[in-house]
């Protein structure tokens, strides 16, 4: 389906995440995190390009990667993106939510 | 008529009452899995369950060969010496490749996602183990009704493993 963000016409699934990640840009992840109530800053941002190049290399997400990946820790991680951060970061980074238990 | 929350999770109390190794990644994932949709997660460690936050013992939990038809291998079989490693062995190789942790691992994990760890005061004095045996993550040791205090409030569930 279509949803208006940050004035564009964008594809999302019914939960509301990107179908096709070349419409994201930042303005959109930006609005998408204020929908989440989270203010970005250029640390939210570092993460979000990390959620996105390991997308482009084919990783699977998990919170586990998210700790070894020295770029954020788990803990940083929550305090990120609370109340589900690899459920709400990934919507922001506009690719699909992770299917991952761990 | 509208329910609490219409019915959605807040907390999910869990109580780990086993060591063996399928049921104490039960509980685990069950914890993770809650932090990583947003809900809060406790575990309460009782009796047996008290092995997989035991500092010595943790890195040692088996799965069961015994008692456990799961495993397709007769009783006799399972009870054979070096069985229970054998299997134990043959599950953690599978787990990595499923991206799951080491117990000790996942407590880290655990503890870093805001999962609160108790010891079971019973038990602890049970198989007389003190603060100081245990997994250094573990937040204290409390009473049954300690636990369920840490569980009030609207939307919680509790699970005993």
């Amino acid at each position: 389906m279509e949803k208006v963000i940050a004035g564009k016409n964008i594809q999302v699934n019914e939960e509301g995440y990107l179908t096709d990640f070349s419409q994201w840009d930042q303005t959109v992840g930006e609005e998408i995190a204020k929908e989440a109530n989270i203010t970005m800053t250029s640390r939210h941002w570092e993460v979000i390009k990390f959620l996105q190049d390991q997308h482009q290399q084919k990783v699977a997400l998990s919170i586990r990667k998210i700790g070894q990946s020295k770029v954020v820790d788990i803990k940083e991680f929550y305090a990120l993106f609370p109340q589900g951060p690899l459920k709400v970061s990934t919507k922001i980074a506009g690719i699909p939510k992770p299917a991952s238990c761990i | 008529m509208t329910t609490e929350f219409n019915g959605e999770i807040r907390k999910m109390m869990i109580i780990l009452s086993k060591a063996t190794l399928e049921n104490v990644y039960a509980a685990f994932v069950l914890a993770n899995g809650a932090r990583m949709e947003g809900i809060e997660a406790e575990i309460f460690f009782t009796f047996f369950g008290l092995e997989a936050i035991h500092a010595k013992k943790l890195e040692h939990l088996h799965i069961a060969t015994v008692g456990n038809p799961a495993m397709h291998m007769p009783t006799l079989l399972g009870g054979l010496p070096g069985m229970e490693s054998l299997a134990t062995a043959m599950m953690k190789k599978e787990m990595e490749r499923i991206d799951m942790p080491d117990v000790h691992e996942f407590l880290d994990i655990l503890v870093a996602s805001g999962v609160k760890l108790w010891a079971c005061r019973l038990a602890m004095d049970m198989f007389h183990y003190k603060k100081e045996d245990m997994y250094e993550g573990v937040e204290a040791v409390i009473t049954v009704g300690d636990f369920y205090k840490q569980g009030s409030g609207i939307g919680t569930h509790m699970l005993f493993i």
